[in-house]
């Protein structure tokens, strides 16, 4: 269960017993016995497969409900919107979406944009910086303290972090670094999100060590095998806390509502909330539209990347 | 998915069996660099962790509103949460949020999965799907769009009413907005669903061919292998699922307004504790709401951790 290489995990061929053969239904034909001849098997197994099919769907059609409803909302004159179980719009509209652009408060909605942009970035950059860089230490170097280091790592993935913004915040007031980007970004540049180090110290511990015996033995310190050899290697861990760095970021509500407190500076998801406090209750269209904008990077990110990331929570236990 | 008990044992550098402590010399210039390549954690997490969280311990006892200097009132704040009946009222939510939210979405998630398990050629695409909504759940923009399905006369209100449930709707109505978030948390039964699969996958087939061989049924296979086996991975999605759960607060912030309303039915804890803190600014009062929290969910991870032993069964070779 800890391999921390991403397998594409192919469809293992014995998963128990309960696994039934694809009769008819599955698009890699029939899975079959030769002699067509006990029907009544057949049939039963048909007819759990027909079941099997008409369950997953209908979690599907569940699931993907709320999604679809807020993308075809934003195609809807407000009016249309609550109440309304029909997903096809009856009159389409684009005007959601022009009033959504127009930002609020002559705040366009592109610097809310670009705002959210530049904290993700910047989040990434300083979650692989500082994550790779203490993994190393935790995984590939002995040192005294280190043990004692990596159970407190361990220890602060399961505290609740709000223990700390209280007396963060009163710091950064201090500081003057309210309404700067640099309270958001100091946790990424610092590590303090365990859960990228603890991703790749896992990752790194499952490198062979040969790697860095046989370097070490032609002279390379650590800061070489570190660059030379364990970074490139660590490009698939790499880019699973890249994405989940930036989608954590992208969807950070907590910080930005903390810190950020001029328009010019707002962030998307505070944006969004300022506009539902903002317009009339009655101004469904324009919420739908501006909250399909705020998610599209993230359904993108997740299009593209999705084996990656449900990898990434399947062999990390990474948190959604 | 390797988040177990000897994960911090695993850490130690391991100097030889015997408990002498200076077997491994350190070489100079591993020290070195063990440490500079450990400083951005290090500082991270004393400027960002340590000092904070003892800063906080101190305010927990002092009057503090970010303008006057903080004045020392002993237990003051503790005795005053449980003589505050908007802070019993978070905690009857949270609880209530916790203690139900939180296995309905376990058992979904464990439904799910041994569903997908059935059959490996159609799980690829389910598997993403299915957990999509652990990405965007916490995010402002699903917020929007719950209040939007099941405000009252939304769509999700008269669905209910097509099915015979009495008109009233869900956002207005303090009886039904339990319900709701609860429903939101089950939607993203995703995440837990991908790890008890992955589990699911290294239950070796031949148990449930000797099971079959042996008469058993799938009742019996599923509480004597199924559930010893994913035990581990059950462990591991309820400590993490519980913890998140306390910590809910997008969206029942953006659900409510930001008030916790109607009439507290989503006053969740950490939105009461950013009201006091950062709206009422009594920060004293509120790190004294942090701590509790610390002490329950340092609580809780200890006696999951010290049960465990008795439920949690790990095979050898596995790890």
């Amino acid at each position: 269960m800890s391999q921390t290489s991403y397998p594409n995990l192919p469809a293992q061929a014995a998963g128990g017993v309960l696994l039934m053969e694809d009769t008819a239904t599955g698009p890699e034909g029939p899975g079959g016995r030769v002699a067509g001849s006990r029907s009544a098997a057949q049939r039963r197994r048909r007819v759990r497969a027909v079941a099997f099919h008409v369950l997953i769907l209908a979690i599907t059609v569940v699931i993907l409900y709320p999604a679809v409803w807020m993308l075809m909302s934003s195609f809807k004159p407000s009016s249309d919107i609550v109440g309304s179980i029909n997903l096809i719009p009856t009159t389409f509209t684009l005007d959601n979406f022009a009033k959504a652009l127009g930002g609020i408060g002559g705040v366009s909605f592109w610097t809310f944009f670009m705002n959210s942009m530049i904290l993700a970035v910047a989040s990434v950059v300083g979650v692989v910086l500082s994550a790779t860089v203490s993994a190393y230490a935790f995984a590939r170097i002995s040192f005294p303290g280190r043990g004692l280091f990596f159970s407190l790592m361990i220890g602060t993935l399961l505290l609740p972090f709000h223990v700390v913004i209280i007396p963060q915040y009163i710091i950064f007031n201090n500081l003057g670094l309210v309404n700067s980007f640099v309270p958001l970004l100091a946790g990424k540049f610092l590590a303090a999100e365990a859960f990228f180090v603890f991703l790749m110290v896992q990752f790194m511990r499952n490198l062979p060590r040969e790697l860095d015996e046989a370097a070490r033995i032609d002279g390379a310190g650590h800061v070489r095998i570190f660059r030379s050899i364990m970074l490139p290697l660590m490009r698939p861990a790499i880019i699973t806390s890249s994405i989940f760095a930036f989608i954590w970021s992208w969807n950070d509500f907590l910080g930005p509502l903390l810190y950020l407190k001029k328009p010019d500076l707002y962030s998307l998801p505070i944006a969004l909330r300022l506009y539902v406090d903002q317009t009339s209750v009655s101004d469904y269209g324009a919420q739908m539209a501006m909250a399909v904008l705020a998610l599209l990077p993230v359904l993108l990110f997740f299009i593209v990347f999705q084996r990656y990331i449900v990898d990434g929570v399947a062999t990390q236990g990474l948190k959604g | 998915m390797t988040l177990t008990r000897d994960d911090a044992q695993r850490g130690t550098p391991a100097p030889a069996p015997g408990t002498r402590t200076q077997q491994k010399r350190w070489r100079s210039a591993d020290v070195r660099a063990g440490y500079a390549f450990l400083t951005p954690w290090l500082l991270g997490f004393l400027l960002l962790t340590v000092g904070p969280m003892l800063a906080s311990l101190y305010l927990a006892f002092t009057d503090y509103n970010l303008f006057r200097s903080p004045s020392w009132v002993g237990f003051d704040n503790f005795t005053a949460l449980f003589s505050d009946p908007r802070y019993i009222q978070s905690v009857k939510v949270t609880a209530v949020y916790v203690l139900v939210g939180t296995p309905i979405k376990l058992i979904a998630a464990l439904a799910v999965a041994m569903l997908l398990n059935l059959k490996h050629s159609a799980q690829g695409a389910y598997r993403s799907i299915f957990y999509a909504p652990s990405l965007i759940g916490a995010s402002v923009s699903i917020a929007i769009v719950w209040k939007a399905m099941f405000i009252d006369d939304g769509m999700v209100d008269k669905i209910g009413q097509f099915f015979g449930a009495p008109a009233g709707g869900w956002v207005g109505n303090p009886d039904m907005t339990m319900p709701m978030m609860i429903l939101l948390a089950v939607w993203q039964f995703g995440a837990p669903m991908v790890i008890f699969l992955a589990g699911l996958k290294q239950v070796p087939a031949e148990l449930y061919e000797a099971a079959s061989v042996d008469g058993a049924g799938a009742v019996r296979k599923f509480l004597k292998i199924t559930l010893p086996m994913l035990s581990p991975v059950i462990f591991f999605n309820l400590l993490l699922e519980t913890i998140n759960a306390f910590q809910v607060f997008n969206s029942a912030f953006i659900i409510s307004g930001g008030t916790g309303g109607p009439a507290g039915s989503t006053l969740f804890y950490t939105l009461y504790l950013y009201i006091r803190g950062f709206t009422d600014f009594q920060m004293g009062y509120a790190s004294a709401m942090a701590w509790v929290l610390v002490l329950v969910v340092g609580i809780i991870t200890a006696v999951f951790f010290k049960t465990s032993k008795s439920w949690v069964h790990y095979s050898g070779e596995t790890r």
